[in-house]
């Protein structure tokens, strides 16, 4: 059994009044997928920010428990939250590249942490691009703006852009919803080769996605982790109804 | 949610229930003109042509139902316990086909036993009886989800095993004994023989109705 | 098909034409407007009046002096109103936490948009010149005009930051860059259009001010250094036209500034539409 890479305990999340996450405890074990399924509003998403703390941005919100990853408490005051997010990086619902060249985007994240040298910047780059299956598709226009990429490219852009800055952990939010079948055929595909080398935590409304590709699965229900397990097992024989329920497509 | 899915399951279920009861009646159809010549009110002519039908029904409705079976997988990619259902009824329906043809064959032999003493049959018919409600107990355990019932069958295929042992003993003695009749005695083994393998298609049936409910099966660790 | 009664049909020529009649109210008095002013300026526009000095002893008239204090004073202004300005819209959009505060200088902002320019003026004088002790000078002047315009600049860079898409601010943090960073690297460069804009109109108004430096700028004439005119009485060119229409009584002069003041507002208004237009599409988009 492999071990996990994050590790959270009694998590819990308040918007304003309205929580959103209750008690939740999980594990992400190291270079799997993990997948976190349940209908809309049920906290997949916001549980994914908590991760590499991006719902810091969201005024008004409130968390109680740990996530730990390296050790350490990442809700801890003392973390420098740059540091985490170089290592746990995201990856949205809709590609955001930024509106500078392809080489810019892919640099960003390295110029972010310090790296200066020309010549190191474009070996990142290279590498990256070469790790997100995009390399050949660009490698003649690194100089053109990113936004000139049809939608699947530029989400598999972003892929690059986050694993340029050397992550342990991957998170993708819907990466693919808003991908046709192909392009999201080359993201899945791409996922499971990014297994190997770090962990990857999405989020998928797509159940058939998540049967495809993950290891593990964890459904959600209305801020609560109801179940978590190997992908099988949990798609074959879920221990709990509500979760049966839901992956027959019998509510939700 | 899912009410045309749910409807679709449902068809299935009884095109399941409607091959168990042509494999019944066809069992039924078969051991009347095999081993009870003289007390049915058809004419064993009659019977032996009745279970042939019955068999080309039961092959139909095996196609039938694998399509339906094949449509589903296709359209409604179904996850855990649907996926069970569909998977199992796809197995049952071959073991419900193998089912008419064993009917088919010992009806096709009634007229070959027919001049068998009636003595020698009574274990025979003892194995028609113990193998006929293993088949209904079987679909009986389908239709009502019963996984009770369903052990309950498997582990009655023991004791058609062991009428089976009895009835080659005996054969074995006869044909020992009386070596002119051999060929009736040997006809009257190979009827034997086809009980104990529809003994073994039921418990068949019942071990993929225990699959449909629990997803695991028998043979499986 | 039902044809339009026949009241109908005259009801909406009648409105129809009511508005071609105010529509071309509009425009003859921008004709009748400009066409006075070029009719009675363009005649009295030379080069020496464009590059001369005014002198009693020659007796000549000459604008140089004013068109460099326009320059500097606007230099004075933009200078300082630009990073105040943009500072105080970055803070308000990207950081301020408090939105009841946040929501109260915007309001502060948008109310000192509609106080009259002279006003700013006595209180320029009283701060600037008196408090302060500064002499009469583009300084001053441009102090003033700072306090006049810091709200325009303010407002238009808030507006262009609020264009930048929320995705963008996501993507830069999400790679591990600060707060300032990203600000600095994706979300200003990316506001650069609406900010460039907003520069080109508060140009525009620092141009066209006049009742605010009266008493802050002066009405000096004199050909000065950039440095020297600090400190020095300093009339730009609006307040030229004043001193020669009202007090000198050389109206065609008077004219002919105008005629400047007309054109140079004609190129500020071309140029913050073009700028504006070639940045946005420079930046494509989300």
């Amino acid at each position: 059994m492999t071990e996990n890479i994050i590790e959270t305990k009694a998590l819990n999340l308040w918007y304003g009044d309205h929580q959103a996450l209750k008690d939740v405890s999980i594990g992400m074990p190291t270079n799997r997928i993990t997948a976190l399924i349940g209908p809309s509003g049920c906290g997949k998403s916001t549980f994914l920010r908590t991760l590499n703390r991006m719902n810091d941005l969201v005024p008004g919100v409130r968390i109680e428990g740990e996530v730990n990853y390296a050790g350490q408490n990442i809700y801890d005051p003392g973390l420098d939250v740059t540091w985490l997010r170089k290592r746990i990086g995201m990856v949205f619902q809709k590609a955001n590249p930024f509106p500078m060249s392809i080489y810019d985007n892919v640099a960003y994240g390295p110029r972010t942490h310090g790296i200066k040298s020309r010549a190191k910047l474009t070996e990142i780059v290279e590498k990256s691009l070469r790790d997100a299956a995009i390399w050949d598709e660009v490698k003649d226009r690194l100089n053109k703006s990113a936004l000139g990429l049809s939608g699947g490219q530029q989400q598999r852009l972003c892929i690059a852009r986050a694993l340029a800055v050397e992550l342990d952990v991957l998170l993708m939010d819907e990466s693919t919803s808003a991908l046709d079948p192909i392009s999201t055929a080359k993201i899945e595909e791409l996922a499971m080769e990014l297994k190997n080398s770090y962990t990857v935590v999405m989020v998928t409304h797509n159940m058939q996605q998540a049967a495809r590709i993950s290891d593990f699965c964890a459904f959600f229900l209305l801020g609560e982790l109801v179940e978590f397990g190997d992908t099988e097992t949990l798609f074959s024989t879920p221990s709990e109804k509500r979760t049966e329920d839901y992956i027959t497509g019998r509510f939700g | 949610m899912r009410s045309r899915f749910d409807e679709q399951l449902e068809e299935l279920d009884r095109e399941l229930i409607i091959m168990g009861a042509m494999c019944e009646e066809a069992i039924a159809c078969s051991v009347q003109a095999a081993l009870t010549p003289g007390e049915s009110p058809v004419p064993e002519g009659e019977q032996v042509r009745r279970v042939g039908e019955l068999e080309s029904a039961i092959d139909r409705k095996e196609r039938d139902i694998e399509s339906l079976c094949m449509r589903l997988l296709l359209r409604q990619q179904p996850v855990a316990r649907d996926l069970h259902s569909i998977s199992a009824a796809l197995k049952m329906i071959s073991d419900m086909e193998r089912i008419g043809d064993q009917a088919a064959d010992i009806a096709e032999l009634s007229g070959f036993i027919r001049s068998a003493d009636p003595a020698h049959m009574e274990h025979l018919r003892r194995m028609a009886r113990e193998t006929i409600k293993m088949v209904t107990d079987s679909v009986d355990s389908f239709v009502h989800r019963d996984v009770e019932a369903a052990r309950d069958v498997e582990k009655y295929d023991d004791v058609v095993d062991g009428l089976f042992t009895q009835v080659k003993t005996e054969l074995t003695a006869l044909v020992a004994a009386d070596g002119e009749n051999a060929e009736v005695y040997l006809d009257l083994l190979m009827v034997a023989k086809y009980f104990e393998r529809i003994g073994d298609h039921a418990t068949n049936i019942a071990e993929w109705v225990e699959y449909s409910v629990t997803g695991k099966h028998e043979n499986t660790p | 098909m039902e044809k339009l009664s026949g009241k109908r049909r005259a009801w909406n020529r009648t409105m129809k034409g009511l508005m071609y009649f105010c529509a071309g109210i509009t425009c003859i008095l921008l004709v009748f407007l400009m066409g006075a002013i070029l009719y009675r300026g363009v005649p009295h526009l030379s080069w020496a009046l464009v590059s001369g000095v005014t002198s009693y002893i020659k007796n000549t008239i000459g604008i140089l002096p004013n068109i460099l204090n326009t320059v500097y004073i606007i230099i004075v202004a933009m200078v300082i109103v630009l990073p105040l300005g943009v500072g105080a819209a970055v803070y308000l959009t990207e950081y301020a936490a408090d939105r009841r505060l946040a929501g109260m200088i915007e309001f502060a902002a948008d109310t000192l948009t509609g106080i009259p320019s002279i006003i700013f003026g006595l209180v320029g004088m009283l701060i600037f010149c008196q408090l302060m002790g500064l002499k009469e000078g583009v300084l001053a002047g441009g102090l003033t005009l700072v306090m006049m315009v810091l709200p325009t600049v303010m407002r238009t860079t808030q507006e262009s930051l609020r264009t930048v898409p929320q995705a963008y601010r996501e993507g830069a943090l999400a790679l591990g860059a600060g707060k300032w960073r990203t600000v600095r690297t994706v979300v200003l460069p990316n506001a650069i259009d609406g900010i460039v804009t907003g520069c080109i109109l508060a140009i525009g108004r620092i141009v066209g001010e006049s009742a605010a430096l009266l008493f802050t700028a002066g009405f000096g004439v004199e050909l000065n250094s950039f440095a020297s005119s600090l400190h020095a009485s300093s009339a730009t060119l609006t307040v030229a036209l004043y001193i020669y229409a009202a007090e000198r009584g050389a109206t065609d002069e008077a004219f002919a500034i105008a005629v400047i003041l007309m054109a140079i507002a004609l190129l500020i208004n071309l140029t913050a539409n073009s700028a504006g237009k070639r940045l946005k599409r420079g930046r494509g988009g989300l």
